[in-house]
């Protein structure tokens, strides 16, 4: 029997949405046992739920909710107080029940569970609080009810058959109350609810009242016919104080009452039903009376009278299937707006443009509302906390309350589904793990309830959630010494990590297994289950925790995930869309200023970005395209250097042929440096667009010699002097190929051209993704990509643009995978924030460490630092005994640290002399400058830059070295740039002077500078 | 008695092959589409389909033939698949043909790999051979790849 079928079902839903307050109402109870409006509201929850089940055949249900329905009024009355015991016991009705009802849905009846012990302890809580008399007044009462509804169950039926989907709760029934109420006629079953309350209406939650009301709607009208006078003539009193009490919500909706009268007069008559039905589901929308936890006393109610609009419209169910299918239907809406839009900015149509303008708006405004359909409160998740913290603090032997707040705060239904079992278990985690015992916590000095604080709040288009608890927090050391003895993380790690970031070690896949640790410290069972499934609807956890005072932990999620506001970047001819979610900054680095703000470590390219290296990933390059960002090789900023080389090329060519007698060449074809088609080049374009370069300066007067040098040929083979022909032609070599060189150099910085790196963040590591274009923002809808597309962690999905293209939405976090990013990251990231977690004494530095030999390591401070370059160890050159070699257009002499230094074994030492045996392909250098003059400092390696305070102590002093100091748990020698600049150069005169003067001033004053900073 | 069965047609590198008619959703001409970087070869791009998002599979790659001359545009034959519409890029559109089930062979053993994979079978027609495409396998990239 279909209908039947829907009675159930709805049986179902009402109930266990009212189970879920329960609980809630219970713990309330709890902490306040004079709230005898909670006790109310319990008492007619379980009444309905009782009363429904009756005459649907649930006698099982019904028996249990029975005996708990006596004890609740035995409660209500004040024959017996409100205990933990009794509270327990009725929780454990509760579950029964929703066991009950679980088992009912399953389709398999009423389930073959045995509750005869929760009946017994029931009945003897009941009875061990007041004379057996007492209780049997409202027991025979309420089976006459009964009968009364199981005889009216077939008028039931059509009138709940009749509003299947529509939620009957609230007012107009109040009104038809109201209006037969004072006639004794119907609605006494709503009057005998009062009169059980004894009259006390002020104390009832009418919010409550109404709800009642509506869920006993087909009760209600039918007792009216079935029971006896006496009930009723008890009832009329109480009835008519309810009148008194709720006079204005009755009050603006007699219309309501109207049609929902005969309903119950008519039983079997479905045409009245309906309107009732509708008329029913009137002033407050079902959310809101569910979601208010009754605390909302009737006086408030009463005070503020709905408008009389909202008669019409109200609550009502809708299939979520179908809310999907229209949040579907306006993604599409959304494309076909950005496409229309797209088009009308095109197209000069006033009348187009105007109705864009429209169409955008509603279009928005639809979404925004088809969004809020989806909407719920996060209270729906957070309302069942209260239980899981009291049944777990209980269990523990703990005494915790639970704060909460805002939790009107709203989210997406699908992702209030995924953050539910996370929350839960964070929440079962503070309580077992958090929160102490009261002693341990008046031992502390803490009050002896643990205080558990639930935060949500909207910032920046994303929801935050914060749990808050004042307990033990975690124990950094603790959880450290555990990470170390599992092997994920090494002793050195572990030292220099603090607080915060052990602390986050918690989320470490395999630490959840640690089955001491969390006794001891904290929480940690499967958090990692936690942020995984956090991450996955892109959100993000953070946890701060300070041993002995508590633990908070904050999530971030978005509001929602079908339409995501996105930054649109191009790279390589194709648009991506990256998620604004995990947007922090775009930054735009001029083509000039390119070459130098973007540095290398060990060939990985870095921006300094405020002080702090940021890696950088190159779009085109991670998703293995050819070619960079940048259209290397091709026209940059309109000039060819392509062309320049080749045509070059071509010069030295007809020198050779010249040479060799094949063809002619003359003075007046050699034509000057500024004639040729590089020199115009040079003089032309290429002074406007790149004067200022250094390269360029040496390209030009490169070319000029080289030129001069051409000639000096076409004379000398004019003259017959062969060998000197031959001398020159080499030296246009050379120079031919140091200008090729530099052209190359010179494309390099200009084929930069602006550098636009998104500054991204992934697992809370951020990098800089280089693009070549950034587009816009942009509203996307998210479309998931085939099964094809699987093994790609690269692409979250795809989306539509406004030309109705497809474009790819970028995974952050998949591509900082890929990119290395994260995983190297994790290390720094520790490191970095261990930095932060030290005592903020001293001052702070970035210095940058680096091996010289295979024992030692030093530093210097990052900000002398001009460059870090890796070279092929065959470029190094011999100038005297100097070891140099061509640099920026310049000679850059090298000094060898190792050597200087007197520390043998290091690569850096071969790094002077090339072709030692056991040196490496390429050396480390460090390049430092003097004014003008770059000088390489060779190194074996360069390991890393850190932030930190130093404090130096002067050791036996060795010239080259200021002090050494203990950085990240080792000893690090600082190096005294000048003074080894000095004892190397001094020697050559040239070098001396250059890096002598003002210069040098400067320079030891940085030095000096370090070395107090230091 | 025979059963006719129909089948939609077109060429790839001048093989002559067809999908079951009930299978194609439709057959558009060239699409513009987007490149997938990182994608198994197959996979020329994904296309708009009228607010649909749908992968483009080009046949000759998944068979295993030369590529597709320069200027020369697919057809797009969109076909239904478990996962979702997936269209197949071919070089040429044929007829509809209904054929008789007696004209149906098992492929020769002597096909090769990929082709054997994907070959359903070939209906032996008057003046040619048709051979018919199993779709799901078609678009099957993780297996096969």
């Amino acid at each position: 029997m279909a209908e039947l079928d829907d009675l159930v079902k709805e049986f179902l839903v009402e109930s266990n949405e009212n189970l879920d307050r329960l609980d809630q109402d219970f713990v309330a109870l709890e902490q306040d046992a004079s709230a005898t409006d909670r006790l109310a509201s319990i008492f007619r929850t379980i009444h309905t739920i009782k009363g429904t089940c009756g005459f649907l055949g649930f006698s099982k249900l019904e028996s249990v909710t029975h005996i708990g329905e006596n004890l609740l009024s035995r409660l209500r009355d004040g024959e017996i107080g409100v205990s933990s015991e009794i509270v327990t016991a009725l929780l454990q009705m509760v579950d029964a029940v929703r066991e009950i009802l679980g088992s009912i849905e399953n389709g398999q009846g009423e389930g073959d569970g045995d509750y005869s012990a929760i009946i017994e302890t029931l009945t003897a809580l009941k009875d061990g609080g007041g004379a057996g008399e007492a209780d049997s007044e409202p027991e025979g009462e309420i089976d006459g009810v009964e009968d009364a509804l199981i005889s009216g169950g077939e008028a039931d039926e059509a009138a709940a058959g009749a509003s299947d989907e529509i939620d009957l709760s609230s007012l107009p029934f109040d009104g038809e109350l109201t209006a037969d109420g004072v006639e004794l006629t119907e609605g006494d079953e709503t009057a005998e609810v009062v009169s059980e309350d004894d009259g006390d209406v002020s104390g009832v939650s009418l919010e409550a009242l109404i709800e009642e009301a509506g869920l006993d709607s087909g009760e209600a009208s039918d007792d009216a016919g079935h029971d006896d006078g006496a009930a009723v003539a008890e009832a009329a009193p109480a009835a008519q104080a309810s009148v008194a009490a709720a006079p204005a919500p009755t009050a603006p909706t007699p219309t309501a009452s109207a049609p929902a009268a005969p309903a119950p007069k008519a039983a079997p008559a479905p045409a009245s039903g309906s309107p009732a039905g509708k008329a029913g589901s009137a002033p407050k929308p079902r959310a809101e009376a569910s979601g208010s936890d009754g605390a909302a006393g009737g006086g408030e109610t009463g005070s503020t009278p709905p408008p009389p609009s909202s008669t019409a419209s109200g609550g009502i169910r809708v299939d979520v299937g179908l809310l999907d299918k229209l949040m579907n239907l306006v993604g599409e809406l959304v494309l076909a707006r950005n496409q229309i839009l797209q088009y009308s900015a095109t197209a000069e149509n006033a009348i187009l443009s105007g109705s864009t303008q429209r169409l955008n708006l509603i279009t928005t405004e639809l979404q925004e509302g088809v969004m809020k359909t989806r909407m719920q409160p996060i209270g729906n998740v957070w309302s069942k906390f209260p239980r899981i913290v009291r049944d777990l603090s209980q269990m523990c032997g703990k005494k915790v309350r639970v704060e909460m707040q805002g939790r009107d705060t709203e989210l997406d239904k699908t992702i209030i589904e995924a953050i539910k079992d996370p929350l839960t278990h964070i929440i079962r985690n503070s309580v077992d793990h958090g929160i102490e015992s009261p002693e341990k916590r008046v031992a502390a000095g803490k009050p002896e309830e643990g205080l558990l604080y639930l935060r949500a709040f909207h910032e920046g288009g994303q929801v935050n959630i914060e749990i808050i608890d004042d307990g033990a927090g975690i124990n950094a050391e603790r959880v450290k010494q555990r990470a170390v003895e599992r092997g994920m993380i090494s002793a050195d790690q572990a030292a220099r990590m603090g607080e915060r970031e052990a602390a986050n070690l918690i989320f470490a896949p395999g630490f959840s297994t640690a089955e001491k640790v969390t006794n001891v410290s904290g929480r940690g069972v499967g958090m990692d289950v936690v942020k995984t499934n956090i991450e996955k609807i892109g959100g993000t956890v953070d946890l701060q925790s300070r041993f002995g005072q508590g633990t908070t932990l904050r999530i971030k999620i978005p509001l929602t995930l079908a339409i995501i506001p996105a930054l649109v970047v191009s790279s390589g001819g194709d648009r991506f869309a990256i998620p604004q979610v995990s947007l922090l900054e775009l930054v735009r680095v001029e083509g000039r200023e390119a070459s130098q703000r973007i540095e290398q470590v060990h060939g990985t390219p870095v921006y300094r970005l405020r002080g702090r290296l940021l890696p950088l990933v190159y779009l085109s390059k991670e998703l293995g395209r050819n070619g960079s960002s940048s259209s290397r090789g091709g026209t940059v900023a309109g000039i060819d250097f392509a062309v320049a080389r080749e045509k070059h090329l071509n010069w030295k060519r007809t020198l050779r042929e010249f040479l060799d007698g094949k063809a002619e060449l003359t003075l007046e074809k050699a034509a000057t440096h500024r004639d040729c088609a590089l020199g115009k080049w040079i003089y032309g374009e290429g002074q406007a667009e790149f004067g200022g370069l250094a390269e360029f300066r040496s390209l030009e007067s490169l070319h000029m010699q080289m030129h001069n040098a051409v000639r000096d040929a076409i004379v000398a083979k004019n003259d017959k002097r062969g060998d000197d022909a031959e001398e020159c032609l080499r030296s246009v070599s050379t120079m031919s190929e140091q200008i090729i060189a530099l052209l190359d150099r010179m494309e390099q910085v200009a084929g930069a051209g602006e550098v636009n790196i998104v500054v991204l963040q992934a697992d809370g590591r951020q990098f800089g993704l280089v693009v070549d274009q950034i587009n816009d923002t942009e509203e996307i809808v998210v479309k998931p990509l085939g099964k094809i597309f699987k093994g790609l962690a690269t692409f979250a999905g795809a989306t539509i643009m406004g030309d109705g293209r497809v474009a790819l939405i970028l995974d952050v976090m998949g591509l900082a995978q890929r990119a290395g990013v994260v995983r190297e990251g994790r290390e720094r990231n520790l490191h970095e924030s261990g930095q932060k977690g030290e005592s903020s004494g001293g001052t702070r530095q970035t210095l940058l460490l680096f091996r010289v030999s295979d024992t030692h390591r030093m530093a210097i401070p990052l900000s002398m630092v001009a460059r870090l370059e890796e070279f092929p160890r065959d470029l190094v050159e011999q100038s005297g005994e100097q070891p140099v070699m061509q640099y920026r257009g310049g000679i850059m002499p090298l000094v060898p640290l190792g050597r200087v230094l007197g520390y043998s074994g290091g690569t850096a030492d071969a790094g002077a002399a090339p072709g030692a045996e056991g040196a490496g392909e390429s050396i480390q250098v460090i390049v430092v400058t003097r004014g003008e003059q770059s000088i390489g400092l060779v190194v074996d390696r360069i390991v890393d830059i850190v932030e930190q305070s130093v404090s130096v102590k002067r050791t036996g002093l060795r010239s080259g070295v200021i002090g050494s100091a203990v950085i990240e748990g080792k000893v690090t020698e600082l190096l005294d740039v000048e003074g080894v600049i000095r004892s190397v150069l001094q020697d050559d005169e040239s070098w001396a002077g250059e890096a002598g003067g003002a210069d040098v001033g400067a320079g030891a004053g940085a030095g000096a500078g370090v070395a107090q900073g230091v | 008695m025979s059963t006719d069965r129909q089948f939609c047609t077109f060429f790839v590198d001048g093989m002559y092959c067809g999908v079951e008619v009930l299978k194609v959703q439709e057959v558009i001409r060239y699409q513009d589409m987007t490149r997938v970087p990182l994608a198994p070869a197959v996979v020329r791009g994904l296309i708009n389909l009228r607010g649909q998002i749908v992968t483009a599979i080009d046949l000759r790659e998944r068979l295993g033939l030369k590529p597709r001359p320069e200027g020369v545009l697919p057809m797009n034959v969109v076909v239904r698949t478990a996962d979702g519409a997936t269209s197949l890029l071919v070089d040429e559109i044929g007829d509809v043909v209904t054929v008789s089930e007696e004209a149906f062979e098992r492929p020769p053993e002597t096909i090769s790999g990929v082709t054997r994979e994907l070959i359903e079978g070939v209906f032996k027609l008057k003046d040619r051979l048709l051979m018919i495409v199993d779709t799901e396998r078609a678009i099957g990239v993780a297996a096969a790849a």
